[in-house]
């Protein structure tokens, strides 16, 4: 799935001035804990989370995972931001909870990330 | 996903450049009080089918050999260009992407666009779409010849010393906050730097991708450690030929029981190192899931070494 399709599933809007190009997910990885992230995603992989601080950024670049979608319209910093669009990942803010938006991804057929 | 990759370069190079990068220089103008026969002989003369009309240094309009052919089949009324020209002149800024003129030409069907310069207000240059091509085409075989560069020189590093045996180290030194005592909040958001050099560095020493998201995922966790629990740690990575090493050294309190520390769950964290979304008492064992080799070894009061390897040839 591309990012402006997630987007639009999601009714998010892109926070990152990148160009969407290309990049496709087909996984999810829903947590607030980025230890776990840092345990079980995977590259393919969209993160839902409401942890808005700039870890979260730094986590998916470590886990070479290119979406990030905050839930609950909680919008991150712009050093978040930044930090984002100098790694090419993209961020997505929704108005939808973590629940609502899981079962959008779920629905629009994306796979779950922990399953091994 | 190599011709993903091609093209999202494509696409970032239109962010990348900017109009003045590519447009041309040397603009051929005329002004509003010339004749339109006298264009006739501008327009053939510098094979061009358009130019912006100038007046004292300020833009004022464009004809084009259209304005031309109109001016002659509608019986060559009103002489001067200036009752001839487009007045309402989309312009583009030097500074503006790319993106913005392909935009432009895209919507309103323009041949060129005048480029102003934005402190100044003055006519610059103009863009075609054969100016964009052209600044695309050089960027890319600029972008491609730094590219090959690179290439050589990360992948045949190791081919290229002659030793029975080569190591690459690089060390990283962190000046610990110990964030939990001194409840740091800005030292743990700054996490993860480390890692991230460290990422770079083998990206560009072209180390499997997926060698590089082990060995990162590790450092990262051991970082976070450092930051929360140490007051300093040093950060070293050896790069052989069929291994990243990693040591990790701090000067922390040390680990008083380490089999507890390496059972899932368990951790001292307190809740506001926890709603940064660390602290789970998650992190050794991921460092050890990352890894071929792993050990540790820590006395209460002398800090903590961790050891970890990760194998090159396993992708």
């Amino acid at each position: 799935m591309k990012i402006d399709e997630i987007a639009r599933v999601l009714k998010a809007e892109i926070l990152t001035q990148i160009p969407v190009g290309e990049t496709e997910v087909d996984l999810v990885c829903a947590s607030d804990l980025m230890s776990d992230v840092l345990s079980f995603s995977k590259s393919r992989a969209v993160l839902v989370t409401s942890l808005t601080n700039i870890q979260t950024v730094r986590t998916a670049e470590m886990t070479e995972i290119s979406v990030v979608c905050f839930v609950n319209g909680k919008k991150p910093g712009d050093d978040a931001v930044k930090l984002a669009e100098k790694n090419s990942i993209f961020l997505l803010l929704t108005g939808l909870s973590m629940y609502g938006a899981c079962g959008r991804l779920f629905d629009a057929g994306l796979g779950d990330c922990y399953e091994r | 996903m190599k011709d993903d990759l091609s093209i999202r370069k494509i696409q970032e190079l239109f962010y990348e450049l900017k109009v003045g990068d590519v447009m041309m220089k040397d603009v051929i103008t005329v002004s509003s009080n010339m004749q339109m026969m006298e264009l006739r002989a501008i327009l053939r003369d510098n094979r061009i089918s358009g130019t912006p009309v100038v007046d004292d240094g300020r833009l004022v309009g464009i004809i084009s050999i259209e304005d031309f052919i109109n001016w002659l089949a509608g019986g060559q009324q009103e002489n001067r260009i200036a009752g001839k020209m487009n007045r309402e002149v989309k312009t583009l800024y030097e500074d503006e992407p790319l993106v913005q003129a392909i935009s432009i030409i895209e919507k309103f069907g323009y041949g060129r666009i005048p480029v102003i310069n934005r402190r100044q207000k003055s006519l610059t240059g103009v863009i075609t779409k054969g100016d964009i091509i052209e600044g695309l085409l050089k960027k890319m075989e600029v972008d491609y010849q730094e590219e090959e560069i690179h290439r050589y020189r990360a992948s045949h590093f190791f081919e290229d010393i002659i030793a029975d045996k080569t190591t690459l180290i690089f060390q990283y030194f962190m000046k610990g906050c110990d964030a939990m005592r001194n409840h740091d909040v800005d030292a743990v958001q700054n996490g993860g730097r480390v890692a991230s050099r460290i990422r770079k560095t083998l990206r560009r020493l072209g180390i499997h991708p997926t060698v590089i998201r082990r060995t990162c995922i590790a450092i990262y966790e051991a970082e976070m450690n450092i930051i929360l629990y140490a007051g300093a740690g040093e950060i070293t990575v050896s790069i052989h030929k069929d291994e990243v090493n990693v040591k990790v050294k701090d000067s922390g309190p040390g680990i008083e029981n380490i089999e507890e520390a390496m059972s899932p769950g368990f951790s001292t964290a307190p809740d506001w190192v926890r709603e940064l979304g660390f602290g789970a008492g998650m992190g050794l064992i991921n460092i050890r899931n990352c890894a071929q080799t792993f050990s540790i070894a820590s006395e209460k009061g002398q800090g903590t070494v961790l050891n970890f390897g990760i194998p090159i040839g396993a992708a």
